[in-house]
């Protein structure tokens, strides 16, 4: 049976329903009882710190909830979160000392690819299930007890691009000429490579390609670079920071991609910069219908939106962060409930031949490695008058929004 | 082959972020050389005072206004650091060990109050840019360049001609037999240290002015902002920048010329040739 959109929907909002943040629901369920630890890391000091405060928000906003709803099999959920300050090597440690001395009676995901591989090799010594929302590289998630739970296919390498040329293909100009400009950070790199390969399959020209470092300071020679290249589309295989002082350096020699995606930017920073508006990106979840059309959904974006500012974070929108987040603990809570214990075993045998619904669709874990293979579930995303909304695939967009 | 369009605005380039190298290496270069103290919290004060221009910014204050404020706190900041040091007697090798502990204080502060997350300085000047020919000019990188040029020269033209200056050089040659001439070495001392903070703090409006913060981003400037410090020879007010912009330039015709990811070899690398043909020059 096909899963449309709103069957997905319905599902999501049936689970996420329950988690309504209604006055009624306060004090309802109660949970008792010895607590339910869950323990795990975030980098909540370092580089990978702003990411982490949305994790620990919409964490701390799930746990709240769960618990008004009576915990997990009755019993209150107790969320040990430790910093990991963006070190992997600490990671390892503190996951250790997690299972060994707190003894907690599962773990949950750390941020990001290192620190998930330093957590997983830990969770396989202790036969731990391990799930998690932020490992950029699927084939290196060897252990047979690991579970994504961000929607990432197995191939991102292949399906991402994709995606972003189908989304590219459907807007009024679509691109012939393409120019490629890549981090090497690990998780957008490969990614980048296999939008090489994807472009030639459609036909497209290579107009450049251009590697530099993560934490490159100074973008002014890339800039005059991809000007003099002058292609029809811009590919920017980058994260966070990267596309705002890139597309500054192009605003000072009077350049501007006639059409560009960037594969992960910090959501907040390119609102404002007129030459971002137009830009595509990935996402698995934005703040407007259909998504928030489940009024469970709904209820989390606006508690997220006053979360966040309270926390300081920028930019208050729920996106693919926060719902890659909250995704995990649904997995987790469905897992929990469905074995009717904390049994690592048993989850995974679970998880294996079952689909959760979660805020942003349905996953599943048939495929290799735990993964999916040939598609996911990622949509494209464009700024339009300095907002963020999904455009790709159409039956995903936003009210009113086409490709522009 | 690239245009001469492209070698032409790569060179410019070069030569806006050489001179932020140079302004950023300023003083760390004035203190290292001269009161021999590796002041690695350098870096960390630069980016406190970008972080208290944009704060201030979104007071709407223009971050020269924000010079008057700034200029002061961190001259005292920085006369404060060589009180610090002095008192303990702190060596050489081990300024780099206690700055360094003192630059994750002030990142961890600067995490504290404004998050990890980045923070961008909306500027009038930064809508300002000229087109000379096929090449542009923007404001921003203009003002970077003239406050460099500025401060070095006038750091150079206080050492070279006046009777401070020669103290101060006297002082840094033989700061005992300086002292026997009636210089008194100490308030000088203090002197330079103030002057090196308040270097940090225009160093920082023009990181707010040109590059988006965040506090993780400390740590990128320290290796090539060394290497120009020490291409353009300690203690030396317009070396830093002679050599960043060596630097800048480099980086920008290598990333022109090859591939971008080859740019960070190249500080080092001009560092380590000029460390084989001139050892003595260290």
């Amino acid at each position: 049976m096909a899963v449309t959109r709103r069957r997905a929907l319905a599902a999501a909002g049936a689970m996420l329903s329950t988690c309504a943040l209604s006055p009624a629901s306060f004090g309802q369920g109660g949970a008792q009882g010895k607590p339910m630890r869950i323990g795990s890391t975030l980098p909540l000091t370092g580089p990978l710190a702003s990411l982490a405060l949305i994790h620990k928000v919409t964490g701390e906003i799930y746990v709240e909830n769960l618990n008004k709803r009576g915990g997990l099999l009755g019993r209150p959920v107790e969320w040990l979160l430790r910093d990991d300050q963006s070190r992997p090597e600490l990671t390892r440690t503190l996951y250790e000392q997690l299972i060994t001395a707190d003894k907690v009676d599962l773990v949950q995901s750390p941020y990001a690819t290192a620190a998930i591989l330093a957590a997983m090799g830990v969770a396989q010594r202790y036969g731990k299930v391990l799930l998690h929302n932020s490992f950029g590289v699927p084939r290196l998630a060897k252990y047979d007890m690991q579970f994504q739970t961000a929607g990432v296919a197995f191939d991102p390498e292949s399906v991402w691009p994709n995606l972003i040329f189908d989304a590219a293909a459907a807007a009024p100009k679509p691109p012939k000429t393409v120019a490629i400009v890549t981090s090497k950070f690990p998780s957008v790199h490969f990614i980048s490579v296999g939008a090489r390969e994807v472009l030639k399959k459609r036909g497209l020209q290579e107009v450049l390609h251009l590697e530099y470092e993560f934490g490159t300071r100074d973008y002014g020679a890339i800039a005059n670079r991809v000007k003099e290249a002058n292609p029809d589309f811009l590919w920017g295989g980058t994260n966070g920071i990267d596309p705002v002082l890139m597309l500054e350096a192009m605003r000072k020699i009077d350049y501007r991609p006639p059409a560009q995606a960037h594969l992960f930017p910090a959501p907040g920073p390119m609102l404002k910069m007129p030459e971002a508006q137009g830009s595509l990106a990935l996402t698995n979840f934005e703040a407007h219908p259909p998504f928030t059309d489940d009024p469970g959904i709904a209820q989390f974006v606006r508690t997220y939106a006053e979360r966040s500012r309270e926390a300081g974070i920028p930019y208050n929108a729920a996106d693919l962060q926060a719902a890659i987040a909250y995704a995990a603990w649904q997995v987790l809570e469905a897992a929990v409930t469905a074995t009717k214990g904390t049994d690592d075993k048993a989850i995974a045998a679970w998880l294996k031949r079952s689909e959760v619904p979660v805020i942003f669709g349905r996953l599943k874990w048939n495929g290799p490695q735990n993964y999916v293979e040939g598609s996911d579930q990622y949509k494209v995303k464009q700024l339009q008058q300095g907002k963020w909304a999904v455009v790709w695939p159409s039956r995903w967009a936003a009210p009113g929004a086409k490709i522009a | 082959m690239p245009s001469a369009a492209l070698l032409g605005q790569s060179v410019l380039s070069g030569i806006f972020i050489g001179a932020l190298y140079g302004l950023l290496g300023l003083g760390l270069s004035l203190s290292w050389g001269m009161l021999r103290q590796v002041n690695l919290a350098h870096f960390a004060l630069a980016f406190l005072g970008g972080y208290l221009t944009y704060q201030l910014g979104v007071a709407k204050v223009d971050p020269f206004v924000t010079l008057a404020l700034t200029v002061p706190a961190f001259f005292a900041l920085g006369m404060a650091l060589h009180w610090f040091l002095s008192r303990f007697a702190v060596t050489l090798l081990n300024t780099l060990l206690v700055t360094f502990g003192l630059t994750s204080i002030i990142e961890a502060l600067i995490q504290w109050y404004w998050t990890a997350d980045f923070h961008r300085m909306e500027s009038a000047y930064a809508a300002l840019r000229w087109k000379l020919g096929p090449l542009f000019v923007s404001l921003t990188d203009l003002i970077t360049l003239g406050f460099a040029a500025a401060l070095s020269l006038g750091m150079w033209g206080l050492l070279r001609f006046t009777d401070l200056g020669k103290a101060i050089r006297a002082t840094t040659e033989d700061a005992p037999i300086a002292a026997a001439f009636g210089v008194n070495e100490k308030l000088l001392a203090y002197l330079l240290s103030g002057l090196a903070g308040a270097f940090a703090a225009i160093a920082g409006v023009c990181l707010a002015l040109n590059h988006t913060l965040a506090p993780v981003q400390i740590y990128a400037w320290m290796g090539v902002v060394f290497a120009a410090v020490m291409m353009g020879g300690l203690g030396s007010p317009l070396g830093p920048l002679v050599a960043g912009v060596v630097i800048g330039v480099s980086e920008a015709l290598t990333m022109a010329l090859t591939a971008p990811t080859w740019a960070p070899l190249v500080s080092f690398s001009l560092l380590i040739g000029l460390l084989l043909l001139r050892p003595a020059r260290f």
